[in-house]
């Protein structure tokens, strides 16, 4: 009889005093578009597209980020500049298909593409959603500030030959028989 | 025409009144909810949000009033209409004040208690004519769940009629001139406060519209304007069961002098529905054996307890 009346009265009075207490105590909300939240750096948002420190288009188009998104909301057309430098000739990202996963972020050789803070991106028409290369490309270069790729990989451009990165030696004479 | 009882001036004034506390109810249970719940609740249309109770009135009266065509027509339509009418009705005999009231009748206890069984009604056909598994088990669950409470709600009163010795609850009211009823009838009080929960189903006893097993419960297929009969019949349930309690156990209008007697009434019956509301926040719903179990092993006999003990009492002195 006892352990009825506990289970099944006092136990409920202690709960309605706790919740009851909860009217005193501030609450956990952020009123939003009043009151901005703060947004982590690594918070994965609106895509850009970076350049590297000399301005130049650090993507090469080599379509990596294209085949990991998992929604199929990136289309890129790759070309080529007289120097053999690859870059895309157009970009496009959907995001009214884009899940901000971050697989194109990860999947990029060259730090490219990046997620930022921003997440506002609501908009009343739906085409509006697609985004050229023109409205992702940034002018500066994005969370990576030092990183240039064509100047640390190996790849042959004009006025770059082989060997000539950064941290790298020349390549090899496999024909000569020194050492 | 005079604010007394029974006059048009006063009936107009207690329908508005109540209606419009009721819809209100729809924001204060939101508001006051969030804050259980750390949250702040609808607070952007209007001051306050006070208007959220308009925009909500606008979406529900311009919503498809939709019948499904496999429902039964008459009783489906009558089903929302039922729950209204039958608590409106209650608030008659309501003492609000001295000189605001509709009716001042003899049997005020029993009329309440009537017209609470037939609420029953409205659940039973809702779920019924909706020919809907879900709103049938909702409906099984209310008739069940209501025929039972209702017992016990009449017997916990009797204690409270044997004091005052009268079925009229204005005579209640001023039989507690000295002394509230809740203290010498505490555990009336509190059986008469789960079956009142029980009886408007609110949310510690909502098993019949629980929503996380059977949708909707009796109210699944029900949409626009005769959803909003329901939802604010429930609210009025819930003002009419706090004025009960009010009227019954904490002496209704009275009160030190420095405050209209309808003041008090209001404050009383205020403190019951924000009372309410807590229990909404903070109580689980408990399972349904466990509910009926509850009720016929252990209210039952308690309230048979309380009347036999408050009988000796009576006599004895």
């Amino acid at each position: 009889m006892y352990k009825l009346i506990k289970d099944t009265l006092i136990s409920q009075v202690v709960t309605l005093w706790g919740v009851f207490m909860k009217l005193f105590t501030k609450a956990d909300t952020v009123q939003y578009p009043d009151e901005q939240p703060y947004m982590f750096p690594r918070w994965r948002g609106r895509i850009i597209l970076s350049r590297d420190p000399d301005g130049e288009e650090r993507c090469v188009a080599c379509n990596l980020c294209a085949v990991a998104c998992p929604v199929d909301c990136i289309a890129l057309q790759k070309a080529e500049k007289e120097d053999g430098r690859w870059y895309p000739e157009f970009f496009r990202i959907n995001f009214s298909r884009c899940i901000m996963c971050g697989f194109c972020e990860e999947a990029c050789p060259t730090n490219a593409i990046q997620l930022t803070p921003d997440f506002e991106m609501a908009e009343y028409i739906r085409q509006d959603m697609v985004w050229e290369k023109e409205d992702l490309l940034i002018d500066g270069t994005g969370k990576y500030h030092d990183y240039n790729f064509y100047r640390v990989a190996g790849m042959q451009i004009k006025n770059k030959d082989k060997g000539e990165a950064l941290n790298e030696a020349p390549p090899v004479d496999v024909r000569s028989l020194l050492p | 025409m005079a604010l007394e009882i029974g006059s048009g001036l006063t009936i107009g004034l207690i329908l508005g009144v109540v209606i419009v506390v009721a819809a209100m109810l729809i924001w204060v249970e939101r508001r006051l909810l969030s804050f259980w719940q750390e949250r702040l609740g609808p607070n952007r249309v209007g001051p306050f949000g006070l208007l959220q109770v308009v925009a909500d009135m606008i979406k529900i009266f311009t919503k498809e009033d939709w019948v499904p065509p496999f429902a039964d027509r008459l009783s489906f339509v009558i089903a929302p209409a039922i729950i209204m009418i039958v608590i409106l009705l209650s608030f008659a005999v309501i003492p609000f004040a001295p000189n605001i009231g509709v009716v001042d009748s003899n049997i005020g206890v029993l009329f309440v208690l009537a017209m609470a069984s037939l609420g029953a009604y409205s659940v039973m056909l809702g779920g019924l004519s909706s020919d809907n598994k879900y709103a049938l088990l909702g409906s099984l669950r209310a008739a069940a769940q209501m025929v039972s409470y209702e017992v016990f709600m009449g017997i916990s009163l009797l204690g409270v009629v044997a004091l005052s010795g009268s079925f009229n609850l204005r005579t209640i009211v001023e039989a507690q001139e000295g002394m509230w009823f809740v203290i010498p009838q505490f555990v009336g009080f509190v059986i008469f406060l789960i079956a009142g929960v029980a009886e408007s189903h609110r949310l510690p006893f909502d098993i019949p519209e629980a929503e996380q097993e059977i949708c909707a419960g009796y109210h699944t297929e029900y949409s626009g304007m005769k959803f909003g009969m329901f939802f604010v019949g429930e609210y009025l349930g819930l003002v009419l069961v706090s004025s009960l309690i009010t009227v019954l156990f904490f002496g209704g209008w009275m009160g030190p002098a420095f405050l209209p007697p309808i003041i008090w009434f209001a404050a009383k019956a205020g403190v019951f529905i924000a009372f309410f509301i807590l229990l909404r926040a903070a109580i689980p719903r408990p399972r349904y054996d466990q509910l009926m179990s509850y009720g016929w092993l252990f209210l039952l006999p308690l309230s048979l307890l309380n009347l036999l003990i408050t009988g000796v009492v009576i006599l004895s002195t």
